[in-house]
């Protein structure tokens, strides 16, 4: 169970938060307009759902079944609050961009959701990974949707990508038609449903390509199933 | 102690989820409350850092000596506090800077924040927050339009008040193409911005304490009415 392998390509591909899960789609409606602002986002939530992991994880002896759920949501809106509070603080340059979002990663239930499926029942290391990786794949979710409805809806990508890596990474900051008279709809919610459902089917494609070729091979058991 | 925690009887009972999830929530209120602690006075500099970045939008550097977002003065306009921050200058209220809000299209408010001279002039008007529909009501900000930054220099008498509306009522301000909710409900608020001016005059400028201006005092109640 604790391969690290079949952990990260959980996390990353085959068990993907947005693309597999179908979690955690709220918050990615409303930040994912930029490919910027889904890095940051997706960074976010990376860094709760790792700590969430390793506190639950090393909390999961003490904590009983009957109140494993209050303590979760206790455990997980805490750390979002103090993740809050430090980033308005020591980052306040990014929180300005991300402000409002921050306290939105408590609704996300990708982190309620790995705490009650992987982390209350493996070692700490295995959890920390698993957040990590879940985490990761967030981010490469927020980041593609984020950056197609950008290239779409107003023709630049990583827009203000220095405000929210420093200024370093200016150079990532593309635009790619000058004086675009923008696609609305993209950066609207549908355009995010839309390119989402683009994205999934194309999943669905390279997937049912790969079985192909594997031929019927036996699909991988999938580290901890969905909750709905 | 740890062992004794863990065996299954002493789990079994209804203290233990009890004291688990007190004890959690001590824990959880005790790392809040530390790093509440540890932030605070970073959090509070940033947000004067901001405030003072968006009042430097709407009030030049010239006009002003003092630090102006601890210079305020809160005025009371029909039962809703108004806080005003003063720019002086040599001690003389030279412009001052405050804020105003518009029910947007959806209901929702856009706050304005508005520079204004001794005369009653605009120095600028910026949106400061707004949940307007992104490529429509948005070019109110100044970074996607400079439709905002005609208000600078306009008072309650330049346009006449008859012509302090958009073009669709008759008015001398743009609205926007597929947008008449949004610009129509700025140019209102900046209008009540300056009329509470107006109202307000002698205690906004602080006139008791600097040189009193009878005269020009006159002036601003006249256009007031």
């Amino acid at each position: 169970m604790n391969d690290y392998r079949t952990i990260f390509a959980d996390g990353l591909w085959r068990n993907n938060v947005v693309f597999a899960q179908m979690l955690a789609l709220c918050p990615l409606m409303a930040v994912t307009t930029t490919a910027t602002n889904g890095l940051g986002m997706g960074l976010a939530t990376t860094g709760v759902l790792l700590t969430a992991n390793i506190v639950i994880a090393s909390l999961r002896h003490f904590i009983v079944e009957e109140v494993r759920i209050p303590v979760y949501v206790l455990l997980i809106a805490s750390l979002v609050t103090l993740a809050d509070m430090a980033i308005n603080a020591w980052l306040h340059d990014l929180y300005k961009v991300l402000g409002l979002f921050i306290p939105l990663i408590v609704v996300n239930c990708s982190v309620l959701g790995r705490a009650e499926a992987f982390a209350s029942r493996q070692p700490v290391l295995a959890a920390a990974a698993d957040g990590l990786a879940m985490g990761l794949g967030y981010t490469l979710a927020l980041t593609v949707i984020g950056g197609c409805r950008e290239v779409l809806g107003s023709a630049t990508l990583f827009a203000q990508a220095s405000l929210l890596l420093g200024h370093g990474f200016a150079f990532l900051e593309t635009t790619l038609i000058q004086d675009y008279q923008g696609f609305l709809l993209m950066l609207l919610p549908p355009g995010g449903f839309l390119v989402l459902g683009f994205l999934l089917a194309g999943k669905r494609v390279l997937e049912q390509r790969g079985q192909r070729v594997q031929g019927a091979a036996p699909v991988k058991g999938q580290l901890g199933s969905p909750i709905h | 102690m740890i062992e004794r925690l863990l065996e299954p009887e002493n789990r079994q009972t209804l203290r233990y989820p009890m004291a688990l999830l007190g004890g959690v929530a001590l824990l959880t209120s005790m790392a809040i409350g530390i790093a509440d602690r540890l932030t605070h006075a970073d959090i509070a500099q940033r947000q004067l850092d901001d405030l003072q970045a968006t009042l430097q939008q709407v009030v030049p550097a010239r006009y002003y000596d003092n630090e102006l977002v601890r210079d305020t003065v809160t005025v009371d306009d029909a039962g809703r506090p108004v806080v005003v921050y003063r720019a002086r200058r040599n001690g003389q209220v030279q412009a001052v800077c405050y804020q105003v809000s518009a029910p947007g299209y959806g209901n929702t408010a856009m706050r304005i924040i508005l520079g204004v001279d001794r005369a009653g002039a605009l120095l600028g008007v910026r949106v400061v927050s707004h949940s307007e529909t992104p490529g429509l009501g948005d070019k109110v900000e100044a970074s996607r339009s400079d439709w905002i930054l005609k208000f600078t220099g306009r008072s309650l008498n330049d346009p006449q008040p008859a012509s302090w509306g958009v073009k669709k009522d008759g008015g001398v301000f743009d609205q926007f193409t597929g947008a008449t909710i949004t610009p129509r409900a700025v140019v209102k608020a900046v209008k009540g911005g300056l009329e509470f001016f107006a109202a307000h005059r002698a205690k906004l400028l602080d006139e008791s304490a600097a040189l009193p201006t009878p005269e020009r005092d006159e002036v601003g109640k006249g256009a007031k009415s």
